[in-house]
């Protein structure tokens, strides 16, 4: 039985693991080990087309992850204060929300954004001179779409564990209703938010699927990496893939500490 | 047991009051027709099972509901719709409900920072250290809440509300999560805290002992209704009806036909055919009634012993006994009266060690022993 467990676990981090392994390589070749070098990660800190889809991936995420947070944060509240049917509805479409695949949402974003376009653009540009059409603002629209479920769960679960005895007593004390939510219940949420927020970020800036529908022109790190592959891999790919996955890994650490502390305080 | 803070205030004068207050969610009738005033200055609990309504009438005075009919007052001004936050009364919660994120002098300081006009970060500090030295929590500020015993909880809760000089304080089952000699701790230091600020306190629970030993008056409710309101004396002594009788301390209820009554007395004749007099109740209804008699109103006596003239005796077997140090408590069957409950103090046995299982005795019943019940 345990080395079943360990066969399975290897099988899950084994082949990471080497990607992780050959990065350090100082050969050409990215799938052997030959010799130990930092000069790949040099190389793709240095490579500037990395650096711009870096910078456009970290932009997507930031603001994606911003906007899934405040939305999905008035969300989860205002279905906390819902009841009966409409809060089961809208609840069982976050979680649908969640399951449904990326490339799903990807080919449905996308055709509901060029469609949107080809409606507003012919009224748009003699007006303005503008033009919609995709890009980093697809990309953010999308992104903080689909995160905005995750950040509504993890509020809404913070929610339900709220005493609203709580709300009460600080009513009781003399606080406005907007006092009560600034004093008590925000602080009291605050962690499962950032948690969300956290998450919403790792999960936009890993994606490729949704990205790489509604993308346009830009290029994201891992459409960068998807593309640069068919180019040949080298051992600079598995230095970015690595330091993306260790940046991740960081931050979905963070939520979890944060999501942890939130929920082991004892109760009074 | 009187007391200083009811004593220097005047009777009459009324902190709050509830009209016809009724509240009803859906089918269930949680109050209904509440009429109640609430002297300033006194200790007035709320007493009753779960579901009885008794926490629903704390919640209107305190504003988080608001009655489906009738009004409820404070200091003769309608509040029936004024929200929570801008009622001068605070609450003890069940739990507490400190919050978590802050510490012991900031939850203490909530209230205080919520005035308008603000008050200085000194006027704020002041009146917490004075209200934690209160409650004997004076270098407990700066703790965290989860760092705090429970029964230290419960000081922070209580400082909480009394800072802010709530013209009533509410006490929402505040003993329920403390241990037992906790609890009868707390009720003294409680008690002490009234009379030294003389607030009004509104006190809900269902435990009896509780009430009795805490109160100037007890509201019984049962079913949304007030069932009877008295000092605990006049409850345990006078219950109107046999749920009172029942509720407060325990009470042997016998069915009876009432003969006669007059003088504030009535004559009562048992299923046995023994008459027995009793204590009246209003009304002059005659014929079959209920009659509530306190176990350790009757006395026991070996049924070798014959009565004496004109005195009242029902024959009895004994069923159980407990002993419990100062008194037992003997469990009787009497034919054609039923099971009755006897406690017979240790130093007036009759026997040596007490009468024995299966013993055959006399119950005594001593004149004007036992009241008649209203019905209901």
């Amino acid at each position: 039985m345990r080395l079943y467990a360990l066969a399975v676990y290897a099988f899950l981090y084994l082949p990471i693991a080497i990607i992780a392994l050959f990065s350090f390589s100082a050969g050409r070749s990215a799938s052997s080990m030959q010799g130990f070098s930092l000069s790949w990660y040099g190389r793709a800190l240095n490579n500037p087309f990395v650096m711009e889809a870096l910078w456009t991936s970290v932009k997507v995420a930031f603001l994606s992850a911003c906007l899934a947070t405040v939305v999905g944060t008035m969300a989860a509240l205002a279905l906390t204060g819902m009841k009966g049917r409409v809060r089961r509805v809208f609840d069982l479409a976050v979680q649908i929300a969640v399951m449904i695949p990326g490339i799903v949402i990807g080919i449905a974003t996308l055709i509901a954004l060029v469609t949107v376009f080809d409606l507003v653009n012919p009224w748009l540009e003699p007006l303005t001179g503008l033009k919609l059409s995709l890009g980093t603002g697809s990309l953010i629209g999308a992104h903080g779409l689909f995160t905005m479920s995750l950040v509504v769960l993890l509020v809404r679960g913070r929610m339900e564990t709220l005493d609203p005895a709580l709300i009460e007593a600080s009513n009781d004390l003399g606080a406005t209703p907007f006092g009560t939510f600034r004093q008590v219940t925000f602080p009291q949420i605050l962690p499962a938010i950032l948690a969300g927020f956290l998450l919403a970020f790792t999960f936009s800036f890993d994606d490729f699927i949704i990205a790489f529908f509604v993308a346009g022109a830009e290029t994201t790190l891992p459409i960068y990496v998807f593309s640069s592959i068919r180019r040949g891999v080298t051992p600079e790919i598995n230095a970015i893939g690595t330091m993306v996955m260790a940046a991740s890994l960081i931050v979905l650490i963070g939520a979890q500490l944060m999501l942890r502390r939130s929920q082991a305080r004892p109760r009074p | 047991m009187e007391r200083a803070a009811s004593m220097h205030v005047r009777p009459e004068e009324t902190v709050a009051e509830f009209v016809g207050a009724t509240k009803r969610y859906g089918e269930v009738l949680a109050a209904d027709r509440i009429d109640l005033r609430i002297r300033r200055g006194e200790f007035l609990s709320f007493l009753g099972p779960s579901g009885c309504g008794k926490t629903t009438a704390l919640r209107m005075l305190a504003g988080f509901e608001t009655p489906t009919d009738g009004t409820v007052l404070i200091d003769g001004q309608d509040v029936s719709a004024v929200p929570a936050h801008r009622r001068p009364v605070n609450m003890v919660f069940q739990h507490y409900a400190l919050f978590p994120h802050m510490t012991v002098e900031e939850n203490v300081g909530y209230g205080l920072r919520q005035r308008r006009p603000r008050l200085s970060r000194r006027e704020i500090g002041d009146k917490v250290a004075k209200a934690l030295a209160t409650v004997r929590l004076d270098a407990f500020g700066p703790r965290r809440i989860w760092e705090m015993s429970g029964g230290q909880q419960q000081r922070v809760a209580l400082a909480r509300a009394i800072v802010n000089e709530p013209k009533i304080l509410l006490l929402d089952e505040p003993m329920a999560a403390l241990d037992a000699k906790l609890r009868g701790e707390m009720q003294r230091e409680l008690l002490d805290l009234q009379r030294q600020l003389g607030i009004t306190f509104v006190l809900v629970t269902h435990d009896q002992e509780e009430a009795l030993a805490m109160s100037d008056r007890i509201c019984i409710m049962g079913k949304g209704r007030i069932a009877q309101i008295g000092s605990p004396q006049e409850l345990y002594d006078r219950p109107a009806t046999r749920y009172v009788a029942d509720f407060v301390g325990k009470a042997n209820i016998l069915s009876a036909r009432i003969v006669a009554r007059a003088g504030g007395t009535a004559q009562a004749v048992l299923g046995n055919g023994a008459a027995v007099t009793v204590a009246d109740a209003p009304g002059d209804a005659r014929g079959e009634a209920e009659i509530a008699v306190r176990p350790e109103a009757l006395s026991l006596a070996p049924s070798g012993e014959a009565p004496g003239p004109g005195v009242a005796a029902v024959a009895a077997t004994v069923t159980h006994r407990t002993f419990l140090g100062d008194h037992t408590e003997y469990l009787l069957d009497a034919p054609g009266v039923g099971a009755l409950q006897v406690n017979v103090p240790r130093q007036a046995e009759r026997v040596p060690g007490g009468h024995g299982m299966g013993a055959s005795v006399h119950v005594i019943w001593p004149e004007g022993a036992g009241l008649v019940l209203a019905a209901g």
